[in-house]
């Protein structure tokens, strides 16, 4: 009942003892194992065939070497929330420009979001991405399929059929589901399969023309507000609903301290709630948007630098689960436009780690916690057996410098939408090599 | 509840109407059963009629559209020489705004003997029983009982299988909206059969568990092991989003087909109340099979409400 086939890249295993690859000299960072310390990886058909301090300076005998200089050996990212635009818009991005963007940002595996069209609702959809993203990806793709009918937030979807085609999750993407007894339906009938639904936690009629943030940056700028309470509003709402019906909840991105009050008090009576934050809200706050810039408009919207610290210590204390990129690519035409008429969405996978390593830098979250809501967390939560350097897993490795400095030119980008709040940003921090089943699929300055 | 009117020590019916199968007891069922299963056997000689309710009158009043269960009861009636009246509800006065009560005030004017009811509505029947002085049989209270339906479906496990304590059945599908399931969970408890329930956590009550039936939400194995696999009617309008997603899934976790039905066991017999959604709740194969025994159940229909009938006969006043 609960088969799932994916799009996972396996391994390659036509010989027998196919040549290992040895990475020496590395500062190998797991948090899986909360590992940090000097050593060495062994990766053999695609599978990781040792890893330890014992490897730091020995690779085994016929092994090709990399000298990793000291720089950080990890798990390669997890993306949980990565809109493309197929089908449908392909202009904006395609499986195969997202699936490189995401090996230059280090992410070797991106869940995409229903929101195409057509809307990813049937199971031919599902087979649909499973086959483009196995033809034309470089990383690992998993499906979010939608929850409700054309995302209308009406009828539930086929989830029982939808999972067996492959579906990771349950999303109703960048809308939410309004109707309270649809929700209860979903979140009772997906808990008979064990499925997990993931909401974006945004009461429509309160949010309705908001731009941004509600308060005082939105008043002087003359713009119309999204109230933090329409999203914890929709938030309390959903935990009890799981409180009823016991359905496995994830609250897609929050952004704003009283949200993760709910969460916080949610996981206190043991429910089975979790929640992610967007890259964004970890590093940008509503003062960014300055004289309307659009590249920061997005949903949730960016709230205040309390808010966003508040972000930054639930991530520390384990309360918030995962760091999302909420990759988002719009056409600069979109963008282009006053800004309550502009379109909502930031590109994100090429700068995850790098914006996420300025948290490491200003001294507000250690690496490790930043790697682990990356890595292991997002890999638990949607059962994936990645993100985490252990014998025997699949050798989906990043190779990174936390300390290389760089600017960011949004046209370099390999997004096929170039619409990132980080444009000319300075960041610190690099990937180097990004190999998926062991094999490299994106190596700096190759 | 059933009113117990305990007249003379010898009656083994000692009820005024059938409202409900709480609270009766496995005695009472098992005499009604021994009465239907001996018309079972008389409907199939040539001479079927009786006059044990010779100058009575019974009164078919539906709420609610029925074609089989309205033709069962006036089947049974007639084989038992009563009068009987249909009322038609969507030409009656009901659609002139008259209440529950009015109508069986005005119907109760007219001295009927037995007056036969199906409502949409749970507790519309047992209302009307308390304002009218005849007989009531309930045929159907909103997703509350169906009397009728759970003695039909025991006698029909019974003839089948010699008994019925002992036996494991699963009741599948809908149990949320249905009487027929809420009916049967009484009946064949108070018979000593094991009963497991299986749906969509979507199709279920509340703490489903109360019910007095193991709660299974994964079919494959509510039918493992089973003796008896009694399939219920998924509603047209509950197909499509609202309950469960389509049809089509549906049919692939809770219809029954023949791969499902192999984890019974080998001499499962198979139910339906009907009318059945073919390919929905049940494959076509499984509902003609030899294992079907659902057109059985629409013969008993006849014989048990006979015997409803017949023991409530008794303890009309005499003339």
């Amino acid at each position: 009942m609960n088969a799932q086939s994916t799009a996972t890249k396996r391994p390659a295993r036509e010989t027998k003892s196919a040549a290992a690859t040895a990475f020496i000299n590395a500062r190998i960072i797991d948090p899986a194992s909360n590992r940090d310390e000097p050593g060495g990886l062994v990766i053999r058909d695609g599978i990781i065939a040792d890893v330890g301090p014992h490897l730091r300076r020995n690779a085994p005998e016929g092994a090709s070497v990399i000298d990793c200089k000291g720089h950080v050996l990890a798990p390669g990212l997890i993306d949980a929330q990565v809109f493309t635009g197929e089908p449908g818009y392909e202009h904006r991005e395609t499986l195969k420009t997202a699936s490189h963007s995401a090996a230059a940002g280090g992410v070797t595996t991106i869940v995409v979001m229903p929101d195409t069209n057509p809307v990813i609702d049937q199971v031919s959809l599902v087979d649909f991405i499973q086959r483009r993203a196995r033809d034309n990806a470089i990383v690992h793709v998993h499906t979010m399929a939608a929850m409700t009918k054309g995302l209308k937030g009406e009828e539930m979807t086929e989830i029982g059929l939808l999972k067996r085609a492959g579906a990771i999750a349950f999303s109703n993407g960048k809308t939410s589901v309004a109707n309270t007894r649809v929700m209860r339906n979903v979140l009772l009938y997906s808990r008979d399969f064990g499925a997990l639904i993931v909401h974006h936690t945004e009461d429509p009629y309160l949010a309705s023309s908001g731009a941004m943030n509600s308060g005082e940056v939105a008043a002087r700028l003359g713009l119309p507000g999204v109230p933090k309470a329409s999203e914890t509003i929709l938030l309390e709402r959903d935990v009890r609903l799981v409180e009823m019906t016991r359905g496995r909840y994830h609250a897609a991105t929050i952004s704003c301290a009283e949200s993760l009050e709910v969460i916080r008090s949610a996981k206190a009576r043991k429910l089975p709630v979790t929640c992610g934050v967007s890259i964004n809200h970890l590093t940008l706050n509503e003062n960014d948007i300055g004289p309307y810039r659009t590249f920061f408009k997005m949903r949730p919207p960016l709230r205040s630098d309390d808010d966003r610290a508040a972000m930054v210590r639930g991530l520390a204390a384990g309360d918030i689960d995962i760091i999302v990129s909420s990759h988002d690519p719009q056409d600069a035409d979109d963008k282009r436009r006053p800004f309550a008429e502009a379109t909502d969405g930031a590109v994100g996978l090429e700068t995850l780690l790098p914006a996420a390593l300025r948290l490491h830098h200003s001294g507000e979250l250690p690496l490790m916690s930043i790697l682990r809501a990356m890595t292991i967390n997002p890999a638990k939560l949607l059962g994936l057996h990645s993100g985490r350097l252990s014998k025997g897993a699949i050798a989906d490795i990043i190779l990174f410098d936390p300390g290389e400095p760089w600017v960011v030119n949004k046209d370099l980008l390999r997004s096929r939408s170039k619409n990132t709040p980080f444009d000319e940003s300075k960041m610190q921090g690099r990937v180097l090599r990004t190999l998926v089943a062991g094999e490299t699929v994106y190596q700096y300055g190759a | 509840m059933t009113n117990a009117v305990a007249k003379v020590e010898t009656l083994h019916f000692p009820h005024r109407h059938l409202l409900t199968v709480e609270g009766l007891s496995a005695q009472e069922i098992n005499f009604l059963l021994d009465l239907a299963d001996r018309n079972a056997d008389d409907n199939r000689q040539a001479g079927k009629k009786r006059d044990v309710l010779r100058g009575r009158t019974l009164i078919n009043l539906f709420f609610e559209a029925s074609t089989r269960t309205q033709s069962s009861f006036e089947m049974a009636a007639k084989r038992l020489s009563a009068d009987v009246m249909n009322m038609n509800v969507s030409t009656s006065s009901v659609q002139k705004g008259e209440t529950l009560i009015d109508t069986a005030m005005t119907l109760n004017a007219m001295r009927p003997d037995i007056i036969v009811v199906r409502h949409h509505a749970a507790g519309a029947v047992e209302l009307l029983a308390q304002k009218i002085d005849c007989s009531v049989v309930n045929a159907g209270d909103g997703a509350h009982q169906h009397p009728t339906q759970a003695l039909l479906d025991a006698l029909t496990i019974r003839r089948a299988k010699g008994r019925v304590a002992g036996l494991t059945v699963a009741i599948c599908g809908d149990i949320l909206h249905s009487r027929v399931a809420r009916s049967n969970i009484v009946v064949l408890n108070t018979l000593g059969a094991r009963v497991r329930i299986a749906a969509p956590s979507t199709l279920l009550p509340a703490a489903p568990d109360r019910l007095g039936a193991e709660v299974f939400t994964d079919m494959w194995k509510a039918v493992e092991g089973a003796d008896v696999v009694m399939m219920l009617r998924l509603q047209r309008e509950r197909m499509e989003g609202s309950y469960v997603p389509s049809t089509r899934e549906y049919f692939h976790f809770f219809g029954l087909d023949q791969e499902k039905l192999a984890r019974a066991k080998p001499d499962a017999i198979v139910m339906h109340p009907g009318p059945m959604n073919r390919g929905v709740e049940i494959a076509s194969t499984v509902a003609d099979h030899s294992s079907s025994v659902i057109r059985e159940q629409v013969e008993m229909g006849v014989a048990v409400r006979m015997a409803v009938l017949e023991a409530l006969a008794r303890n009309l006043p005499k003339r």
